[in-house]
Parts: structure tokens; C-alpha cells; sequence
């Protein structure tokens, strides 16, 4: 990991104020969200929510579960490219990517407490383990998030621990100075549960929806449903940072990893790839190209979904496009959109639950989703203020307070 | 006077070891009461009426009939039941059941009216015949008609029982030689019509008990006919009617939809048009004692466009049909898209998009300003 020897690279906390006129509109959405939550928590889904008995699954399980998680898939991402393929080089983009990847787990988790009908009991879920039924796939889903939040979150610990040994309260300082050498040695074994976690996490949120059968439409319903999944969501990761990272330098004034970000620009291309092969290979496979040009709903919106799956790699095809910022933001928000369209599809269009029954996600759980978004962004805006997170120097550079061997 | 009844005079006799207890007494006036549609209360106080003896008086007249609607009040599942009618009225003429005969009978007549003079009830069973003046049918040299206005007069209350005192009955089928026709014609007046053949029992109990008990008389539609007992089709309440809303009939007698007790509409069930309550209340207080539940098609007995006009096994338009042809949904519809919550999300979506362009415009903008040494050693 040489790539740490270079000052340049070593993270540390942007500084500055917190409540910036951006940040105090978010913060206003954020409020917004808090108040439908209460109001949700109080007088329940049927009240807060269009949930109804055949669509139990709204928007909090679609975008804050299953796209949110996809989305906070750039730390497994990272991970996947910086520890198994080795690419030391792109260490530093690891931590901005542990947190946005903690953050977008977290928000799910309580996205999740939201969505269960009775919250009160959830708290049983971990605990009574001989209730568990080890066939639910949904049971995997609820382990598996919940540990993987915790991970993520014990990934992140040195970064508060680094900025904890130069705390003027004492006990934090003993804390951190503790936890930090012992976060170096216990890293490689989180790391490896960070690895394992979302790979059975990320397909089983495809396994769910292949347990509805013949209530999935056709253009959908593969068995490689789970892999579809798992190969999405490295892409979305992949974007994921992207996003962030351009975004957070352009909006913390900070300068960009430019060829990092433009390396994952590149390595979205393979991932992708695949995923086409697989997703139009299936649909070959099983004789549903008829369907794909039906231009019904489900054709329409299946074309926009691979449609922008296509458009994102020939943004990235050559060298020039991946040097261009704008260009490179737009496409990872390209693939970003497919992913989610993707996701929504397959959890609430192709999801055919019999006559008469629809769904549309009400204003409450609109305003919950954006308000927890919004939590999401304001903790980040926070944490990396604070936190040594961010890589790459500021225009007033500030000297990283414990460089990285 | 019917020649059956000239032959085998009958007494009403009531050998007291066959008396009938309180509990048996209660139950017959409860649905004669609840025929009527009388509140519980009101049934008290019935019950209490025939117990205590204030019997309404009757003078029961036969013209132009077969006695069916006579058996059919006495012949009641078991014997007992007809001495308990006989408890409830006072039955002070009546030409098949009195003892007496000749002059002797025509005495008991006028006493009878003479007696309970504006408060009697006079029912009258079978038509009377108009044609060359009434002679088709006389006793004691009276025709029908003079006996009935004579009678009909000083009653209190005045019911004909049975098609043939309501209309004119079968007497009036096609080419009807005597003219017969019913009551209400003849008087010119409303009378309490309890049309049938023959009427069901109770509904004749119902009308006389409440007579007795309140002074008053049923709701009746347009034919005289109490609301309580004629309101509603054979059709509506009938114990078939799931087969005819599924479609499952019988197609002639003795197939397999016949012997499954399907719907008979296409042997020429009357039912939906017949208004009658026997699809409720059974005959003798025996179940299923009643043409369709016997398996026979509803003949219309109660309609005087129907019986002996409109032949047994021709099938007949529905009356009302309920429900429509087409049914309800099953489901009632979930969830829905309120405009607002689209809009919301609308909002939210556009705005995302947008900014992230406008971010990316900005990102690619700033880039491109980059100062040179800041690029990336490659």
C-alpha cells in the first residue's frame, strides 16, 4: 500500500462550519421526515403509508432497503477492488466509501424498523435465536444488514480514533489510544466478514423476489435473479463513489482523486459488462425477447432500465470520456438511475400481486424516505468535517493529523 | 252447502285427554303472530286474547270451491293444532264443520249475526258465480251473491280465503260458465284478500288474531293482499334461488338437475312472479311442504294473471330481477395513487435529477479550470 506514503493521500478532516446555507435546507428535509416519522411510529402504516396487504413492500423496503444498500455497496465495492484485487492505489477512496456505505446501511436498518409493522418487538429478532427459521431468506436479509452495519461501522472506528487521540477529554483519549492499535490488528478479519457479508446480503435481496414465483412478470424472473443483483450493486458501488467523491470535492472544496476516480470509472466497465451478458443472455435464454418489445409497462420500462445499464459504459468507453469529471459524474449517475430503476422493477412493477390491488408510495413515506436521505447527507457533511475521512489537500491544507504507515 | 260437507257433518270435538298444553298453545299463536309480522310484545298480548277467551266470532261462507283451504287449516301436521284454531276463534258458522242442518243451519246464521252485529269476521271461501243472476250456486234458495251482501253488511272484518273468494279462482278459468268471480268485485270494496290454493293457514290466523287482539288489519297492496305475506316473490326467498343466480336447473322432470333439487324456472316455475311467502313458510308446519320444495314448479296460485290462466309449464318473464346480470366485484379495490403523493414524488425524483446534472455541470466546469499544476502526474 504504498500509495499512503504519499502525504497527499492521507485522509483527514475537512473543518469548517457545519450550517451551511446547503446544509440548513437538508436539514429542513430532514425535519420534515423526523415529523412523518413520529407521525408513522404513532398512529401506524396502515394510517402513514398506501402499504396494503398485497404490496406489504413500499418504497422504505425498494429504495431505502434494497436500491439504498445497492447504492451503499461502494465500501464492499472498494473492498472488493483495494483487498482481493489488490489495487492498493485506491486506498485512499476506501474510507469516504466505508462511510457512505455505513450511513446507507444504517439507513436502511431503521428503514427496516419503520416498515415492521409492530417496531416494538423487533428488538426479539437477534436475541430469541432458537425462533429463527433458517430457511427464510428474509431472516438472512435482517442477519446479515444488521451485522453488516456493524461492521461497516468497525471499519470505520479508526477514523474516530484517530481523531480521538488528540481529544482534550481525557477518557477519550485512553479510548482511542487503545483502540487504534488494536483496530490495525482485528482490521483484516472485519475487513474479510465486510467481503463476506454483502456478497450473501446483496444476492439475497434478489432471492426474495424469486420467491414470489409467478407474481414476478417474466422479464424478470430468472434464476439469476441473486447474481443480477450482486454483479448491480460492485457497479452501483463503483458509482456510488464516484458520485460522492466528485461530488464532495466540488462541494467541500476539496481537490478530487481525479485519476482514482476515473480508474473506477474503468472498472465499472468489466462489472457492467458482465452484468449485460448475463441480464440480456438470460432474457435470450429464456425466449423473452417478444416480451423485451412488447412495449407494454413492463417492456417500456425494461428498455430504459438496460437502456441506461448501455449508456453508462459507452460514457466511460474511452480514456477522454473517464478524464472528464462532468462526464464521469453524469454516467455513474446514469448507472446509479439504472440500478435503481432496475431494483424498483423487479420489487414493485413486475411484482404482480393479483387484481385489484396497486400501490404508489403515499406522501408520509415520500417524505420519510427524503427525510432519512437527508439525514443520511447531513451526517456525512458532518462526520467528514470532523473526521479524518476525505483525502486530498484543501485549498487552505490542512496537515493530516496521524499519517498512515 | 258442499256436498261433502251435506254427507259427513263433522263436530268439532275435543276428547280431553287430547287437550293441548299451554307450551304447544303459545307456539301455534307465536307464528300465527309472527306471520302477521307482530312484535313480541304484541304476540303477548295476543296469546293473552286467545287465552282469556275474548275469541274473535267467525261466520265462515263456502260458494264456489273445492274446501281445500278449509283442509288445509285443519289438516295441520298433528290433530291437536286444529282444536287450537278452533280455541282461537270462534268459529259460530261454518258450513263444513257445524252440526247442524237445513233450517236449523240458516237459524244459527242469523243468530250469529244478530249476536255479534258490525263486530263478526266473515270469511269467505270460493267464488260467486254472476252469470244469469247467480243461480249456479244457492242454499236455502239464496243465491251466492245475496247471502254474501247480507252477511257481508253487518261484518266487522271481511277476508276472503283462497283464489277462488279472492278472483274467482279455477271456477273463473277459461270459459268460466258461471261468471264466477271474487269478493271484492262483487261487494265493490277492499276486503282482506289471502289469495292461495289453498292460503296458507297462518297467514288467515295472522289477520284474525291481530283483528281480535287490536281491532286492526294488516298493510295490504294494491290486490288486497296483506304486505306481510304477499310483499315479496316466491322468488326472492326461495331456497332454490342460489341454483337459478348459478344457473344450475332442471330441465325436466326427473333429470339429474331435478333430482340435485336445482332451480325449476325452466319447467315453468311461477316463482318470479308469484307473491307469496311459502318459500318462508312451509305448509303444516312440515318442511319443505310446499310445491318447490317438493320439486314441483310454483303454479302462481296467488296471482290471479297467473294460476289457471297461464299454462303450468311455461316459463314466465322474471319480475325484478335481482340481482342484475352483472355482479358486484369480488375484491374490493387496494391501495391508489393520490395526485399529491405523485406530485411529492415527482418533486423529489426531478429535483434529484436535476440537481445532480446541474452538480455535474459544475464538476466538469471547475475541472476544466483546474490550474495545470494541480493536474496528476500520469
Amino acid at each position: 500500500m504504498s500509495a499512503h506514503a504519499d502525504v497527499r493521500h492521507a485522509p483527514g478532516p475537512v473543518g469548517g462550519a457545519f450550517f451551511t446555507p446547503g446544509v440548513k435546507i437538508v436539514a429542513v428535509v430532514a425535519g420534515i421526515g423526523a415529523l412523518a416519522i413520529v407521525y408513522r411510529l404513532a398512529f401506524g402504516l396502515g394510517a402513514a403509508t398506501n402499504l396494503n396487504d398485497g404490496y406489504p413492500w413500499g418504497l422504505w423496503i425498494a429504495f431505502d432497503v434494497v436500491t439504498g444498500t445497492a447504492l451503499a455497496c461502494g465500501g464492499y465495492a472498494m473492498a472488493l477492488l483495494v483487498y482481493i484485487l489488490n489495487k492498493g492505489q485506491y486506498h485512499p477512496l476506501v474510507r469516504p466509501a466505508l462511510l457512505t456505505s455505513a450511513f446507507g446501511y444504517t439507513i436502511a436498518g431503521v428503514s427496516v424498523v419503520l416498515d415492521v409493522g409492530r417496531y416494538w418487538l423487533l428488538w426479539k429478532v437477534p436475541l430469541y435465536f432458537w425462533h429463527w427459521n433458517l430457511n427464510s431468506v428474509l431472516l438472512e436479509v435482517a442477519l446479515c444488514i444488521m451485522a453488516y452495519t456493524m461492521v461497516l461501522w468497525i471499519e470505520l472506528s479508526p477514523a474516530f480514533f484517530e481523531r480521538g487521540v488528540t481529544a482534550e477529554t481525557p477518557w477519550i483519549r485512553r479510548v482511542s489510544e487503545r483502540g487504534l492499535p488494536f483496530m490495525k490488528k482485528a482490521l483484516v478479519w472485519v475487513i474479510a466478514l465486510g467481503l463476506l457479508l454483502p456478497t450473501m446480503h446483496q444476492s439475497s435481496l434478489g432471492s426474495l423476489l424469486l420467491l414470489a414465483g409467478p407474481r414476478l412478470h417474466e422479464l424478470w424472473n430468472t434464476p439469476l435473479l441473486p447474481l443480477l443483483f450482486l454483479v448491480s450493486c460492485v457497479g452501483m458501488g463503483y458509482a456510488a463513489v464516484v458520485m460522492e467523491g466528485a461530488l464532495a470535492s466540488s462541494v467541500l472544496k476539496r481537490r478530487p482523486e481525479r485519476e482514482m476516480l476515473a480508474g473506477l470509472g474503468q472498472a465499472i466497465l468489466p462489472v457492467l459488462g458482465l452484468y449485460l451478458v448475463l441480464r440480456l443472455g438470460d432474457l435470450v435464454w429464456r425466449g423473452q425477447l417478444g416480451a423485451l418489445f412488447a412495449f407494454d409497462l413492463y417492456s417500456v420500462l425494461s428498455l430504459i432500465e438496460i437502456g441506461l445499464f448501455i449508456a453508462a459504459p459507452l460514457m466511460l468507453a474511452t480514456e477522454r470520456q473517464r478524464a472528464d469529471m462532468g462526464n464521469l459524474f453524469r454516467a455513474a449517475m446514469v448507472l446509479v438511475l439504472g440500478g435503481a430503476l432496475y431494483r424498483f422493477d423487479v420489487y414493485l412493477v413486475a411484482f404482480n400481486p393479483g387484481a385489484h390491488w396497486s400501490y404508489f408510495p403515499s406522501v408520509g413515506e415520500t417524505l420519510v424516505t427524503a427525510g432519512l436521505v437527508s439525514l443520511e447527507v447531513l451526517g456525512y457533511v458532518m462526520i467528514v468535517k470532523y473526521f479524518p475521512i476525505l483525502t486530498g489537500r484543501a485549498p487552505e491544507a490542512r496537515a493530516p493529523i496521524l499519517a498512515r504507515t | 252447502m258442499s256436498w261433502s260437507a251435506r254427507l259427513h257433518p263433522i263436530t268439532p270435538s275435543r276428547p280431553p285427554t287430547l287437550a293441548l298444553s299451554r307450551r304447544d298453545f303459545v307456539k301455534v299463536c307465536t307464528m300465527a303472530a309472527a306471520a302477521v309480522g307482530m312484535s313480541s310484545t304484541a304476540v303477548a298480548q295476543v296469546i293473552e286474547t286467545a287465552a282469556t277467551g275474548a275469541r274473535p266470532s267467525v261466520i265462515w261462507l263456502h260458494f264456489q270451491e273445492c274446501t281445500g283451504c278449509t283442509e288445509s287449516l285443519l289438516r295441520t301436521s298433528h290433530p291437536d293444532v286444529a282444536d287450537v284454531i278452533l280455541d282461537l276463534i270462534s268459529l259460530d258458522y261454518h258450513e263444513t264443520l257445524m252440526a247442524a242442518a237445513g233450517h236449523q243451519a240458516e237459524k244459527s246464521l242469523q243468530d250469529a249475526m244478530a249476536a255479534n252485529a258490525g263486530k263478526y269476521v266473515l270469511v269467505v271461501e270460493g267464488a260467486i258465480p254472476t252469470k244469469e243472476n247467480g243461480i249456479y250456486c244457492q242454499i236455502g234458495g239464496r243465491t251466492a251473491i245475496e247471502m254474501l251482501e247480507d252477511v257481508a253488511a253487518k261484518a266487522g272484518a271481511i277476508i276472503s280465503i283462497g283464489s277462488c273468494a279472492s278472483w274467482g279462482g279455477i271456477p273463473s278459468a277459461d270459459p268460466n260458465p258461471t261468471g264466477a268471480t271474487g269478493v271484492s268485485t262483487v261487494l265493490g270494496k277492499t276486503v282482506v284478500t289471502i289469495p292461495g290454493c289453498p292460503a296458507n293457514p297462518y297467514n288467515f290466523l295472522g289477520v284474525v288474531l291481530q283483528y281480535a287482539t287490536f281491532g286492526t288489519l294488516p298493510a295490504l297492496d294494491d290486490l288486497g293482499r296483506p304486505l306481510f305475506a304477499y310483499g315479496r316473490t316466491i322468488h326472492e326467498h326461495c331456497p332454490r334461488r342460489a341454483h337459478f343466480d348459478a344457473g344450475r336447473f332442471a330441465n325436466k322432470f326427473g333429470d339429474e338437475g331435478h333430482r340435485l333439487g336445482y332451480c325449476l324456472y325452466k319447467l315453468g316455475c311461477k316463482g318470479p312472479q308469484t307473491h307469496a311467502n311459502c318459500s318462508v313458510m312451509h305448509f303444516c308446519e312440515v318442511i319443505d311442504a310446499w310445491p318447490i320444495g317438493l320439486g314441483s314448479p310454483c303454479f302462481g296460485c296467488t296471482e290471479e294473471k297467473l294460476a289457471f290462466r297461464v299454462p303450468a309449464f311455461q316459463t314466465i318473464d322474471i319480475e325484478r330481477p335481482t340481482p342484475p346480470d352483472t355482479y358486484p366485484p369480488i375484491y374490493a379495490e387496494q391501495g391508489g395513487v393520490s395526485p399529491v403523493a405523485t406530485g411529492v414524488a415527482g418533486i423529489i425524483g426531478g429535483a434529484l435529477v436535476g440537481a445532480g446534472y446541474v452538480a455535474s455541470k459544475k464538476i466538469g466546469a471547475a475541472d476544466a479550470d483546474r490550474p495545470s499544476d494541480d493536474r496528476p502526474a500520469s
